[in-house]
């Protein structure tokens, strides 16, 4: 499996998933949530951030179920569900994951038939990456 | 003589290609030599005459490789637009602003791609960008169909575009292929249920969704209005040329910015129509970047043919067939003539507007060409 390549922006985000954690980076001036996190706040150009903790809730705003050709460890497990997140107290924050049964379990651990855009989520974690189980 | 920006200043009067394959024996630069020395004669230029040079970026073939292997003269302007496909017309804006301004005499704007028999882009894991890559390829979204295919999977649910939008935009391309000898499926016809029984790619995109891999180059060449009228053949004009890379745009995974569907072209195309003498209405034929069924109705609708979440409906009828209201991707497009980074389209438009393509739009005098939707992209408005 791929893990994040990450980079000093992205780091915070892996660090605090590693310890069971969802945070996003917030401007820490005028309080602007963003993401990917980047240097500086595109509303008030402050440089100055925190991570801030979210309720790891959220809705399906889109999925997708992958089919072969890709890469090995990724077609074992096809077809599996894609989804991008988008948080409950953080709407325009945006996640791409996946729905599954439980924590660790694999990406095609849940029936694809019970994803709907829509449906809620909530975040779990397993080796450090967050995972969605349906609310 | 005083000219109104780019209007009409520049023309392309050469075009030229190699064979379209899944597999071609030439390596790249084999094959970007060719299509550049087709489209000089094409246009009936020497050479050494050309002083620029524009390409996009997931080019292997290097300028100062091409420039010293056909022979060019010394080069006073070269460009490389960044986001792949989303530069293919802006190669030829880039050589229309040279020119109109005087950088430069005679452009050169091409790409050799070997995407049938080369690695595909998204299998190599040692070099992942960390941004996106990190916040999408651990989960497995892996290829930029699965990209698209999230972004389709929110339009249907958004606007109710159905799977049989995206087959009349399949359908069409294809259809034109079967009228063109050099497409890589002339001879193959699709049918609606080869479409809705074919294998998935990642749903809901299935197999005839999606591009060609494809060997091939292509090239054109770009010169003032003034030396235009001295070349070959008649010349097609660049009536306006955009670029557009929305505020808070975020590459191919858009999906975290304010408004996911309305993707670059909508901010190219405002830029494009504001210089143009004529709007959507009167364009005779488009060909629109198809590197997925899906980015043809979110192109009509940035571009303006129809309005927001009409896109899909705008593709019934056979409006996108010939006679319709809008000829799509006359030469097949990238899903069914070659996908060439979106550099056949631009060729394309040229040979309508000359009069000489294999499902030519009787008397077609406008041309809309865009580059990849979803990246930073650009356009151009082609004109006779
Ligand atoms: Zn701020």
């Amino acid at each position: 499996m791929l893990t994040p390549v990450t980079d000093g922006d992205g780091a915070p985000f892996w660090e605090y998933a590693a310890q069971g954690e969802l945070r996003v980076q917030a401007c820490a001036d005028c309080g602007e949530p963003r993401f990917p996190p980047r240097p500086c706040c595109a509303h008030c150009q402050s440089f100055a951030s925190r991570w801030r903790a979210v309720s790891g809730r959220g809705r399906i705003w889109s999925y997708v179920v992958p089919h072969p050709p890709l890469l090995p460890d990724y077609a074992q497990q096809a077809p599996y569900n894609v989804v991008v997140v988008e948080l409950e107290d953080a709407p325009r924050i945006r996640l791409v994951g996946n729905v599954v049964d439980h924590a660790g379990a694999a990406l095609n651990s849940l029936d694809t038939q019970r994803i709907r855009i829509g449906a809620r989520v909530h975040v779990v974690f397993a080796d450090g990456l967050p995972q969605w189980v349906l609310a | 003589m005083a000219v109104a920006g780019l209007k009409d200043a520049t023309a392309i009067v050469g075009i030229g290609q190699s064979a379209f394959a899944k597999h071609l024996p030439q390596d790249e630069k084999t094959l970007a030599c060719r299509a550049v020395l087709a489209a000089l004669e094409d246009a009936g230029i020497a050479p050494g005459e050309v002083d620029a040079l524009a390409s996009y970026t997931m080019e292997e073939t290097d300028e100062v490789e091409l420039a010293k292997a056909v022979g060019f003269g010394d080069l006073t302007f070269f460009s490389k637009v960044g986001y792949g496909g989303g530069g293919s017309c802006a190669t030829v804006g880039h050589l229309a602003a040279a020119i109109a301004c005087g950088q430069a005499s005679v452009g050169v704007a091409w790409r050799s791609r070997k995407r049938g028999s080369g690695p595909r882009p998204w299998t190599n894991t040692t070099v992942q960008l960390p941004t996106p890559a990190q916040w999408t390829r651990p989960f497995g979204l892996l290829r930029p169909a699965d990209e698209i295919a999230m972004l389709t999977r929110r339009y249907m649910h958004e606007y109710g575009a159905t799977r049989d939008h995206l087959f009349n935009v399949a359908l069409a391309c294809r259809n034109r292929a079967n009228q063109n000898p050099a497409a890589v499926m002339y001879e193959r016809p699709l049918t609606r249920e080869m479409y809705m029984t074919s294998r998935w790619i990642s749903e809901p995109l299935c197999l005839f969704d999606n591009c060609l891999e494809t060997d091939g180059a292509l090239a054109c060449v770009i010169v003032g209005r003034e030396r235009a009228r001295d070349c070959r053949h008649a010349p097609v004009y660049v009536h306006s040329a955009a670029q557009g890379l929305p505020a808070q745009h975020h590459g191919m995974v858009n999906y975290w910015n304010d408004d996911p569907l309305t993707g670059p072209a909508w901010t190219a195309a405002r830029h494009l129509w504001k210089h143009a003498d004529f709007t959507p209405d009167d364009v005779d034929v488009a060909q629109v970047y198809d590197a997925f069924t899906a980015l043809v109705p979110l192109s009509l609708e940035g571009y303006g043919f129809c309005g927001r979440g009409e896109g899909g409906a705008f593709t019934e009828g056979g409006a996108l067939e010939i006679g319709g209201r809008l000829p799509l991707n006359t030469s097949g497009g990238g899903l069914s003539e070659a996908y060439v980074h979106g550099f056949n389209l631009v060729n394309e438009g040229v040979k309508q507007l000359r009069g000489s393509s294999t499902a030519q739009v009787p008397g077609a005098a406008t041309c809309l060409v865009t580059a990849g939707e979803g990246v930073p992209t650009s356009a151009l408005l082609l004109r006779n």
